[in-house]
């Protein structure tokens, strides 16, 4: 299993090096979300300041929707799916192969995003480094649940539209929990309780998603 | 009585129960001492959460659960969450506009983010996506697999619901029936109405959740028919 995870996210962060879409659109579409909510607060630094971690955690959430959309249509091809069960994968491997690589770009676009707050919206970077643990936690389970519902849309005429509605519910937790955690760690406190709800959801969604991926990939 | 005549008799008892549910409501029980003739509300608020998350989301995701198991893989399992899923998300409207409605005279406003009302509110847009799912054109197959992932996702939400006034402070109460085991909280008619109120809405659910599984099941077999119906057409063309 940990065999063709490697071989899957290898295979899916090789794709993204040859084709930047997460460069070319996914980071600047981050960026760009930061600066119109900037743009609807006004510019004040302490409604800016006070806004920060919600607007960070908000931009990260409709950027990991197009990252699992991009994640998902790799395989979208015709045949596509049913070459890779050809290869004989282990279900399990190709869902933590797919969440690993998602994870990593995800921390990609976390990072420019944090650099974002520091220019735009004035936070403490020394205290955005404490929330690091938090965040990886909260990346891992935005991973997972986009790698799962990704494959659950996968292969629909719809699943540009499909996939926000599907994916947007199951994430608000993780908005939550990542919300408030990184606005204690910014007011001088600890992640506290707040990094461990996100562990306990990363672990959570990897364990349902390494149970029911083989599902979505069975033939029909 | 043959299961022919108790299904006949569910929409009548189910009328009746309802009937004796906002009579006892509305004309017997006394009003409450603190929230006066509100409390009628609450003869119908917890009997529709009860219907919607512990029956309908439960029977949802136990029959897909029993979908995507290989030893018990039916069609049927997939058209009977998909009918309690229907109902459910009826029931769940229902339960929030309810509450609403109680809310804004006694807390004072239509809608607060308390931990309760949120993680209600998400369930609820969890399973429309499994409504839209459904709707997606797909393979029977394919779409019964993805709909029963999904199902089962959306049930992870439930113990979130029921915990969320333990685990956070907020506005909406905790346990207030049923206390410390099985000791009322509330007595006399306000008790009774209240039972009977759940008995109600449960009728009202299966009778419900019966009738729509029959339209899915013949939904199922007139696009079968169709189908067979097309493929004889071509041949009849001269199509192999």
């Amino acid at each position: 299993m940990w065999r063709d995870a490697m071989l899957v996210c290898g295979k899916d962060l090789r794709i993204e090096l040859r084709t930047r879409v997460l460069l070319w659109q996914v980071v600047p579409f981050g960026i760009l979300t930061l600066v119109l909510f900037a743009l609807a607060l006004g510019p004040s630094a302490t409604a800016l300041q006070r806004g920060a971690p919600g607007l960070l955690w908000l931009a990260l959430l409709f950027a990991s929707v197009l990252a699992t959309t991009r994640s998902a249509s790799i395989e979208a091809p015709e045949g596509t799916r049913a070459s890779i069960r050809l290869l004989g994968l282990d279900a399990a491997g190709v869902f933590l192969g797919k969440a690993a690589a998602l994870a990593v770009q995800l921390l990609a676009i976390a990072v420019v995003l944090e650099l974002g707050l520091l220019v735009f919206f004035h936070v403490n970077a020394a205290r955005l480094g404490i929330a690091s643990p938090l965040e990886l936690c909260a990346l891992a389970a935005l991973a997972a649940v986009g790698t799962l519902y990704g494959a659950v849309v996968a292969g629909t005429d719809v699943a540009g539209t499909l996939l926000p509605l599907l994916v947007l519910p199951a994430l608000a937790p993780v908005l939550i929990a990542g919300e408030k955690g990184t606005a204690a760690v910014l007011a001088g406190g600890g992640p506290g309780r707040w990094a461990i709800v996100l562990l306990v959801m990363a672990v959570a969604y990897l364990a349902v998603g390494t149970l029911l991926y083989g599902a979505l990939e069975e033939p029909s | 009585m043959t299961r022919r005549h108790l299904d006949r008799a569910l929409g009548p008892i189910a009328l009746v129960l309802v009937a004796l549910t906002v009579w006892l409501g509305l004309w017997v029980t006394p009003p409450d001492e603190t929230q006066g003739n509100f409390v009628r509300l609450l003869y119908l608020h917890p009997a529709l959460a009860w219907v919607a998350l512990y029956l309908a989301f439960g029977l949802a995701a136990l029959s897909s659960a029993l979908y995507l198991w290989p030893r018990t893989r039916s069609q049927r399992w997939d058209l009977l969450a998909a009918s309690t899923v229907e109902v459910g998300v009826v029931f769940l409207t229902l339960t929030l506009a309810t509450g609403m409605l109680w809310g804004r005279p006694v807390w004072g406003v239509w809608w607060t983010w308390d931990a309760r009302l949120t993680s209600t509110a998400l369930l609820e847009l969890l399973f429309v996506g499994y409504l839209a799912m459904r709707r997606v054109p797909a393979d029977p197959h394919v779409r019964a697999r993805r709909c029963a992932v999904l199902a089962l996702l959306a049930g992870l939400d439930v113990p979130i619901v029921h915990y969320s006034v333990q685990w956070w402070n907020g506005l909406h109460q905790t346990d207030s029936v049923l206390v410390g085991g099985f000791h009322f909280a509330i007595h006399g008619s306000m008790l009774w109405t209240l039972l009977l109120s759940f008995i109600a809405m449960t009728v009202v659910f299966v009778w419900m959740v019966r009738r729509r599984y029959e339209i899915a099941v013949t939904e199922s077999a007139l696009a079968d028919a169709a189908l067979e119906d097309a493929v004889l057409e071509r041949r009849k063309e001269g199509v192999r």
